[in-house]
């Protein structure tokens, strides 16, 4: 007869200790978000003290080492990312929900473990390569096509942001095509509607909430893509005006810039106010895709 | 029906009293009082979904695991009851063994798996563990059967094996009380009958909880017989008399097979 | 009267609608892969002609218009080991903590909030961060240190996810088995969770690091050089890094023309790099899974 009451407080107090200590390791992904919310909003403040918001946000000439008299308008490069992301878009969202109804309906298993790990593979290619290739791939071809002393414009980044952001669209789609119930489908083909028809009237309606977050997630990719748009899209200043024209993202701007300002001036401020915005872009985006997911998630369980 | 329902002769060993017990909102055992006699086997039989794996898992807090349930009455193990604040889990669960309904050995060797148990937090003397899980095996029915391939890896016994290697692994602690959670659901007839012949030498030394949904089962290893229905005990009394001339309407229709 | 289920006319116009659907959607496949395989077809077949034993052990000569990469190799790989030195134990215990302590509630939901949104943070702002961070508040200057730092920021939310995932795998009948035995907690973790997750928990690591072995936005401001003449020797140094390398070969360098080749040489590298990691992880986890199967 052994008594099992604690013969002591050690054991408690170790495994205690243990659970804060992953706790905290847990609770840092909650403190390094809010950090950098945080550093970029502090870094941010001098910027639109000095410059002031109504220049920040409605100005389109963005030149801050103007010998007479710098300035600091975000517009033109909002307009070229938005610009650039949404020809991305056009061309990778029917493309990827193509790609992944094929995947999720069509293909044999056996199609599907080939094509996965592709899709797969081109999500792992480093942007910097997919820059070079915009530059020396993309860029002559489109110089050719259109007739132009070189390709490095918005097209061009369009293409390459497509491309990038297929991988996502792919699987969040074929993510929410599969987790429609069997049972949707099963219905509709017992009433006599073939493959094609249950894939465009039950299972994508069905699916269209998860399509729509693959379109947002994917949109959040294009938009903070960096090295891709800086090497590709030739970064002129100018307010944007059409896809065969050089652009300059807010990406591109910051990593065009960060490396020749001095270290606490207006432009190196402004810098992180860009930083900032893009964070803001990219931060609702996810949080949306998020919301909507989980809806769907909800929905289907 | 006394609200103890201690029976005379024998000392409990366990003393449930008033237990209740909630998923949530939902109630899955409703005060139940029942005292499991020392160095006896007690089986809990009853339908699916009537609370039997439930209550088996409040005898060593297994059910702490699952987040929302929750407790209230008492349940004494030699008059200390085990909802106590201050009760050691640990020591709690070395004192009641548990084997489970699906043989779960680690996918370690067959020696490790026996010596799992006096293993963890502490350093023992390599001859005093071969000395344990000898020991162990040979009362798990299995020594005869493994003794020399005690390094193979135990995912490669069959499934009658590892659950007498599960039933070895809990041994080792030595335990005082083993509850057994449908232990031979999962395994075929001749390592059923294995494991029935070993739960039955086991008395001898423990004090046994076994919970099982086949009734000639029960009858076979069983002293003593417990029958749930919705979470409620309707009966509780020796065996034989449960099964040749049950008290309650209820008991009689299940065990004659009218429903479960 | 009976109804015939033989084909008819109307049948088959709507199979025909069907056969144009399928089409298309196999044709957008094709594009994918095609793309796809262009790409690492142009790379391959410009930059095999540079790729030589000299092209690798070697560090650029004559302004970089000749010689090799080594230094850049060199420094990636170092970057790459203070990121998962950092990264991995970090992603692993908040994993731990998500899969085997954490309760549903709040907390929960906010970490886990707080993962997908870090996954989605663009990799410039991260390189913002570590240059107000690590370069200027905690004064480690422009160096592997803070690199590495950055990095392993990016990847603490692939590090986690892959963790957990590995976890995930492990049947809760062990965590059952190990506590009816009297193991605590964290006994029951260490001794019969991790040793069956941590291949899972690397091999998706391995995945997480490769990626951010070719990740160049958040280096460019925390540690990569442009060029170093010698290889850096402790943490508060700079680095040479490959994709940064291709960056400046491909669009910095004084003469393009002659550093174009060298360029797709890098390329090539970073790709090889980046597909062999993802083939080993790739068939260590088919493996895996095989074996739990089992």
């Amino acid at each position: 007869m052994r008594s099992v009451k604690k013969k002591g407080v050690f054991g408690d107090v170790r495994e205690g200790f243990i659970h804060r200590l992953f706790q905290a390791s847990g609770m840092l992904a909650i403190l390094i978000l809010a950090g950098i919310l945080a550093l970029l909003l502090y870094t941010s403040v001098p910027a639109f003290k000095e410059i002031g918001f109504k220049e920040f946000l409605t100005s389109t000439r963005w030149d801050p080492t103007s010998p007479e008299k710098p300035e600091y308008g975000f517009l033109s490069m909002l307009a070229s990312t938005v610009m650039i992301t949404m020809g991305a878009m056009l061309l990778a969202f029917p493309l990827g929900v193509a790609v992944a109804s094929y995947l999720s309906d069509v293909a044999s298993p056996r199609v599907r473990e080939i094509v996965k790990p592709i899709v797969e593979l081109l999500a792992a290619i480093p942007s910097v390569v997919v820059g070079f290739i915009g530059l020396n791939l993309v860029g002559p071809f489109l110089a050719r096509i259109f007739n132009l002393s070189n390709g490095l414009n918005a097209l061009n980044g369009s293409l390459l942001l497509a491309i990038m952001a297929l991988p996502t669209i792919i699987s969040i789609s074929e993510d929410s095509l599969n987790a429609v119930p069997a049972a949707y489908s099963e219905a509709s083909l017992a009433l006599g509607a073939n493959v094609w028809q249950t894939l465009i009237k039950i299972k994508i309606p069905a699916a269209a909430s998860g399509i729509m977050a693959s379109l947002m997630l994917g949109m959040g990719r294009a938009i903070g893509e960096t090295m891709t748009v800086l090497m590709a899209t030739g970064n002129a200043r100018a307010f944007p005006h059409g896809f065969l024209q050089s652009v300059r993202t807010l990406t591109a701007n910051i990593a065009i810039e960060l490396g020749e300002v001095p270290f606490f001036s207006t432009h190196y401020y402004a810098l992180f106010a860009l930083g900032l915005v893009l964070f803001l872009i990219t931060f609702f985006i996810n949080l949306s895709a998020d919301v909507i997911l989980e809806k769907q998630k909800r929905k289907l369980q | 029906m006394d609200k103890t329902n201690i029976h005379a002769g024998y000392k409990p060993k366990i003393l449930v009293e008033d237990l209740n017990l909630y998923y949530g909102q939902k109630q899955v055992l409703k005060s139940i009082n029942l005292a499991i006699p020392e160095n006896q086997v007690t089986a809990i039989i009853g339908p699916s979904g009537c609370g039997k794996s439930t209550f088996i898992r409040a005898l060593n807090r297994m059910n702490d695991l699952i987040p929302e349930a929750r407790v209230e009455g008492k349940i004494l193990i030699d008059d200390e009851n085990i909802y106590d604040p201050d009760i050691d889990l640990v020591a709690l669960r070395k004192k009641v063994g548990m084997v489970f309904q699906k043989p779960n050995p680690f996918p370690k060797s067959i020696f490790d798996n026996v010596a799992y148990g006096l293993t963890i937090g502490h350093h023992r003397p390599k001859a005093e563990l071969e000395k344990v899980v000898e020991k162990s095996l040979r009362q798990a029915a299995l020594w005869e059967e493994i003794k020399d391939r005690l390094e193979q890896n135990a995912l490669k016994l069959s499934g009658g094996q590892q659950q007498r290697l599960c039933i070895a692994r809990t041994l080792a602690v030595e335990p005082e009380i083993i509850l057994f959670d449908e232990p031979c659901s999962a395994i075929d007839p001749i390592a059923t009958s294995k494991v029935e012949e070993l739960i039955h030498q086991l008395k001898k030394n423990y004090t046994v909880v076994i919970v099982t949904h086949n009734m000639q089962q029960a009858a076979r290893v069983s002293d003593f017989t417990a029958f749930l229905w919705l979470g409620e005990l309707i009966e509780f009394d020796r065996t034989d008399k449960i099964f040749t001339n049950p008290a309650n309407k209820l008991t009689e229709d299940y065990i004659t097979g009218r429903f479960g | 009267m009976k109804t015939s289920v033989r084909k008819s006319r109307k049948n088959s116009k709507t199979q025909l609608t069907q056969f144009l659907g399928f089409l298309v959607l196999r044709l957008s496949v094709y594009l994918v892969l095609f793309v796809l395989i262009y790409f690492l077809y142009d790379v391959l077949s410009h930059g095999s002609k540079v790729i030589s034993w000299e092209f690798l052990s070697q560090a650029p000569r004559k302004g970089m218009t000749e010689g090799g990469i080594f230094p850049a190799i060199f420094g990636t790989f170092l970057v790459t080991l203070i990121t998962a030195a950092v990264s991995v134990p970090l992603g692993m215990a908040a994993a731990i903590y998500l899969n085997e302590y954490a309760r549903a509630g709040r907390l929960t939901r906010l970490i886990r909030l707080s993962i997908r949104n870090l996954a989605g943070v663009p990799s410039v702002v991260y390189g913002l961060f570590g240059v107000i961070l690590f370069v200027n508040l905690m004064k480690l200057g422009t160096s592997l240190l803070s690199a590495g730092l950055t990095l392993a920021l990016l990847t603490l939310p692939w590090t986690i996810t892959a963790s957990e995932e590995a976890l995930k795998t492990v049947p809760d009948s062990y965590r059952e088995g190990a506590l009816a035995l009297g193991a605590t907690k964290w006994q029951m973790i260490r001794t019969n969770v991790l040793p069956y997750s941590i291949p899972g928990m690397l091999t998706g690591a391995i995945l997480g690091l490769a990626r951010a072995a070719g990740e160049t936005a958040p280096i460019m401001f925390t540690g990569v050089a442009f060029y170093l003449p010698f290889l850096p020797a402790s943490l508060k140094d700079q680095f040479m890094a490959l994709p940064y390398h291709l960056y400046v070969m491909a669009t910095q360098h004084h003469s393009l023309d002659r550093a174009k080749s060298l360029a797709y040489g890098t390329a090539l590298v970073l790709i090889v790099f980046v597909i062999l990691f993802n083939l080993t992880a790739v068939i260590i986890r088919s493996r895996l899974r095989r074996k739990w199967k089992n």
